[in-house]
């Protein structure tokens, strides 16, 4: 537990001590923001539907961005053998720095919270559960997400082919819900319970099920699995 | 104490080691001397956890490298050969950090933190980024991280390579220094440095040992000649051609003439020392000497012996 906690401490000022997270926080919220914005007033609803739909998008680009360096950059520079001679675990080493990750996207969506108390303080008829629904779904998301990139990143030691994997990964389950009508009807419903969306959207009604619980927990201790088996292996070359 | 046991690695095809076996002793200074690509920094490697043998064993304190490895990594300090820092850390952030990742904490983690840099002479740029500092404080950085936890054995993979002469004197003193209280094993391809730093030699080339000893047992156990550079004026043609013949157990390697000065490059056994009688004929020959110095065979020349059937270089 004290070597997550510093790792995951490194990682996250090695995140504010360099320009990365003030460039990823700024253009996160501006993107969103804007979006989110351009219809809001259009439709002309108390609601923040708008915002849930673009931010899996916007994840899209940002998660494998944020989680691209993790272990890639150990990896290209060397430090990685370091790590490895060091007394701690392979697991505490992508635990703490996937955890720093989370906490990065955590700090982008909490300022998009804005859209939200300004809604409480203009909007009528708000459903709050709902909308806090919505958040939770977008966090476990970018927690999602961000497993998948970083074992991306754990597969290479280099930062472009981490984000390159880690967005074609990303980009898989974003589109399995999209891709259902070119499913055959047999196999329709396993992969619909892949898909991202299915249990956004689940969540995002208010509804916190924990058929969905167990599908983001389960992926994500899938993809944080791998990365500790590849980060292993490498000692097997 | 270290025992590695018929240890063999492999590469794909490519067979770093093929089947090491030598032991350090607690309190020893090793050093691990062989051309680039011989297979040094793949020992180490394995000696540390970093790498898993493909036969074979490594035993620190009878404890098996990949059955106890994290056990074995909280023993040794490690500097790897490119000495990998996080650059863009200042030195004491990145202290304190391989400080807390080695368990330290309260009063021994101050106390850890105040060695090293004093012992490394780190002061000066103690909150200065990495990346600003000179290569000689890096590597004064990475060998404080290796020390930070006080460990018992020192495995440093090529530690002043690259270091301008005076950094390499200071990063020697404090090797040998550590080496009265601690294991050390290091490795390099410069003889000198190692000539001068450790107990104890292993030569490894081509993934196997050639040779194991103390510096002085390593050179008489190798046999070669001595080599002599006379250059002499008021020489001809005749007299320098007859000079084999007429020492005895003198053979001309080269001849390079200059007028009436020549440079001539004689071999002659260990055993036997010409030079009174190279004398003599020059001054029978009428030959003025101008220069006459022997070269002993010296460590150089037992590496070069032993590695030199290296062929290409496998960098």
């Amino acid at each position: 537990m004290r070597n997550i906690r510093t790792i995951y401490t490194k990682e996250l000022m090695g995140y504010f001590k360099s320009p990365m997270a003030y460039i990823f926080l700024v253009s996160f919220v501006l993107l969103n923001g804007y979006f989110f914005s351009n219809t809001f007033f259009l439709i002309n609803q108390s609601d923040m539907r708008a915002l849930f739909n673009i931010v899996p998008l916007v994840y899209l680009f940002f998660c494998p961005v944020v989680t691209m360096g993790l272990i890639a950059r150990e990896n290209n520079i060397g430090t990685a053998e370091l790590i490895a001679t060091l007394p701690i675990k392979d697991h505490e080493f992508v635990l703490g720095k996937y955890l720093a990750a989370v906490t990065l996207i955590a700090a982008g969506l909490a300022f998009t919270l804005v859209h939200f108390f300004s809604l409480l303080a203009v909007g009528s008829n708000i459903d709050i559960g709902a909308n806090l629904g919505g958040y939770v779904g977008l966090l476990l998301v970018g927690a999602f997400y961000a497993s998948i990139g970083t074992f991306a990143s754990s597969t290479t030691d280099n930062q472009v082919i981490a984000f390159i994997v880690g967005a074609l990964g990303v980009l898989v389950f974003y589109l399995l819900d999209k891709l259902l009508m070119f499913v055959p009807s047999t196999i329709a419903a396993a992969v619909q319970y892949l898909a991202v969306d299915y249990h956004l959207s689940n969540i995002s009604r208010g509804v916190i099920d924990t058929r969905n619980l167990i599908y983001f927990g389960s992926m994500i201790w899938l993809f944080l699995a791998l990365s500790v088996r590849t980060v292993e292996i490498r000692k097997w070359r | 104490m270290i025992r590695v046991d018929n240890l063999v690695k492999h590469y794909g095809e490519f067979e770093a080691l093929k089947g090491i076996s030598f032991e350090i002793q607690d309190g020893e200074i090793l050093g691990f001397l062989g051309a680039n690509g011989a297979g040094k920094s793949t020992t180490l490697k394995v000696m540390t956890g970093f790498l898993a043998p493909t036969a074979g064993n490594v035993e620190v304190d009878g404890m098996n490298v990949v059955d106890h490895s994290l056990e074995i990594r909280e023993q040794i300090g490690y500097l790897p050969e490119a000495n990998p820092l996080y650059t863009e850390m200042k030195v004491f952030d990145y202290l304190e950090f391989t400080a807390r990742i080695r368990g330290l904490e309260g009063k021994a983690w101050t106390q850890a933190l105040g060695r090293v840099i004093e012992r490394c002479d780190l002061t000066e740029v103690v909150h200065r980024p990495i990346a600003e500092c000179s290569k000689g404080y890096r590597q004064r950085v990475g060998l404080a991280a290796a020390m930070i936890h006080d460990p018992k054995i020192l495995i440093l993979d090529e530690p002043v390579s690259g270091l301008d002469p005076n950094q390499i004197v200071e990063i020697r003193e404090l090797i040998k220094d550590l080496g009265r209280e601690k294991m050390v094993v290091m490795s390099s391809h410069i003889l000198q440095e190692i000539a001068a730093t450790v107990d104890r030699i292993v030569i490894i080339d081509h993934g196997t040992i050639v040779a194991d000893g103390t510096t002085d047992k390593l050179m008489s156990s190798f046999q070669g000649r001595t080599q002599l550079t006379l250059e002499v004026t008021h020489a001809t043609e005749e007299t320098v051609q007859a000079l084999s013949s007429q020492v005895e157990g003198v053979d001309v390697k080269d001849t390079v003439a200059n007028g009436e000065t020549f440079t001539l490059s004689l071999e002659y056994d260990r055993d036997v020392d010409p030079r009174e009688a190279i004398f003599n004929y020059a001054k029978a020959s009428g030959w003025a000497i101008l220069e006459m110095s022997p070269f002993r065979v010296q460590l150089e020349d037992v590496f070069r012996g032993l590695t030199a059937e290296g062929g290409p270089d496998r960098a």
